[in-house]
């Protein structure tokens, strides 16, 4: 059975939530990439949709203007590391419980979880017309000055997902053990393909 | 026909051109994708495959770029110098650019440089990239348009290495750029490796390498094998798709080379994600076409 947190997200939704575990998002979800980071915790702006409980997603979307309003063309994850610097700061300050994004977070974000009780999943990047049509309305938008991709564009999604957990509760990192896995294997893949390339001759 | 009805055909051609590109994947690289999701075995890996084939199913029923980073738009022009319309192809591929952006729509991407402000229309400075090849006394042109997103465009780089480094020193670099920052490229990767003078040359040969067409191997027997050895590596490594792990890294390793200084040893490295969004149409100078990369498309 499809696992469905809704916002606003309450503590005991997440706790038992690990590394791997898939689940889907119905309520508000709101994208906030480097810029919206930037302004909230370094110039301390917040928007003025309250945040407490709600997920961001690292996203910037394709967005067609019609008729009293917009409409959802293409929403994918972006490349979450980027905001590694400002997760953590972030998560404390804004009350946000789910962050959802591509690739996974570094160790900061990691103790940022744990210590604001939230998680980090991933939605398969590259897969934005999904995404798009899981996006039932979209309710509003902030900062437009920052442009198509950057601004803050309040959604409304049902069964959002799949989200892959890839940083739960307790700080348990997928993305980082999975780095230390990959890590030692490259040096083994390393080490066999320099010797291939030296056999090769004349290389 | 007269110049003028002449260009704006073009701009029509090409402006649809980007935006079906935008929305479908080239054969090529379905064919791959195909085969590594047959061979994958993770579960996790294997859901997301899943949602990948779904997600592109929908792109075409839906009519819609099936990422919502189309990057910027950058073309690589190989044109016969006697193509009627050469003159003004900087201007075409603008406008083209332009018309794409409305059509599909694409994502606006273009960010002014030093100003820093989004420029509301996909161009810019230099915006359509273009990289230019002039074909003697040719008349007909071909026209690779390859959209480049974010997130693959991250692991990009060059480096001049000392030759004592060697081949086993690009190994390295290469493999150091693949986990380091491959992993939050979208994976399983297409990946270009040049071998250049100075990290210019390096760097274009590596996208030059990119943007050959999986399945295809370099001409000279020892690059063959270069690429064959550095693919089972990277594969080894198991990245999996979204680098969630899994069988695989990579949809395929192409290498491109030039003769170099003898102090020197450029490597370039460019990465291309999952969603491999380039095509190739090729024109002759009645501006009779034929789309080479995307089978059974008419535009």
């Amino acid at each position: 059975m499809k696992k469905v947190l809704t916002t606003p997200i309450q503590d005991e939704d997440i706790a038992s939530l690990h590394v791997g575990d898939i689940v889907y998002l119905s309520g508000t979800l709101v994208t906030c990439r480097d810029e919206g980071h930037r302004r909230i915790v370094a110039e301390n702006i917040m928007p003025s949709l309250p945040m407490d409980r709600i997920a961001i997603f690292h996203a910037g979307p394709i967005v067609k203007e019609v008729e009293g309003g917009w409409e959802m063309v293409s929403i994918g994850p972006t490349t979450s590391m980027r905001m590694e610097r400002y997760e953590k700061e972030f998560l404390a300050k804004t009350g946000v419980k789910l962050v959802i994004g591509k690739g996974g977070m570094g160790t900061k974000t990691a103790q940022g979880c744990k210590e604001s009780f939230a998680v980090h999943a991933v939605f398969p990047g590259g897969c934005a017309v999904i995404a798009a049509e899981e996006v039932e309305k979209i309710e509003g938008k902030e900062w437009p000055e920052f442009g198509m991709p950057e601004a803050f564009w309040i959604l409304k999604v049902k069964e959002f997902g799949p989200l892959i957990i890839s940083i739960d509760t307790e700080g348990n990192n997928l993305f980082e053990a999975n780095k230390v896995t990959f890590h030692a294997r490259k040096e083994e893949a390393l080490a066999k393909t320099s010797k291939n390339i030296v056999s090769i001759g004349g290389l | 026909m007269s110049s003028g009805e002449q260009e704006t055909k073009l701009i029509a051609i090409l402006g649809k051109f980007i935006d079906i590109v935008s929305k479908e994947l080239p054969d090529d690289v379905m064919k791959k994708l195909t085969e590594l999701r047959t061979k994958e075995e993770a579960p996790l890996a294997k859901a997301i495959y899943d949602v990948m084939f779904d997600n592109l199913d929908r792109a075409k029923k839906l009519n819609r770029p099936t990422c919502q980073d189309t990057g910027v738009i950058q073309f690589f022009v190989r044109s016969g110098s006697r193509f009627p319309l050469l003159g003004k192809l900087r201007s075409i591929l603008r406008e083209a650019t332009i018309a794409a952006t409305k059509s599909a729509p694409l994502r606006l991407n273009a960010v002014e440089v030093f100003d820093e402000k989004n420029t509301g229309t996909n161009v810019g400075t230099d915006v359509p990239f273009i990289e230019w090849e002039i074909v003697d006394e040719s008349t007909n042109v071909e026209i690779e348009v390859y959209q480049a997103g974010g997130g693959c465009s991250l692991p990009g780089r060059s480096i001049v290495l000392p030759p004592l480094a060697g081949y086993e020193g690009a190994m390295k670099f290469v493999f150091d750029t693949i986990v380091d920052w491959g992993i939050n490229a979208c994976p399983p990767l297409v990946v270009g490796v040049g071998i250049g003078t100075c990290s210019t040359s390096a760097a274009k040969l590596s996208k030059k390498a990119m943007l050959r067409p999986i399945g295809t191997s370099h001409p000279h027997p020892k690059a063959a094998a270069m690429e064959k050895s550095i693919e089972e590596g990277l594969n080894a490594i198991g990245l999996g798709p979204q680098g969630i792990s899994g069988k695989n890294s990579v949809m395929a390793v192409h290498v491109e080379g030039m003769a170099h200084h003898p102090s020197v040893l450029g490597v370039g490295v460019t990465v291309g994600c999952w969603a491999n969004r380039h095509g190739i149409i090729r024109l002759d100078e009645h501006l009779a076409y034929e789309v080479v990369s995307h089978t059974g498309v008419s535009l």
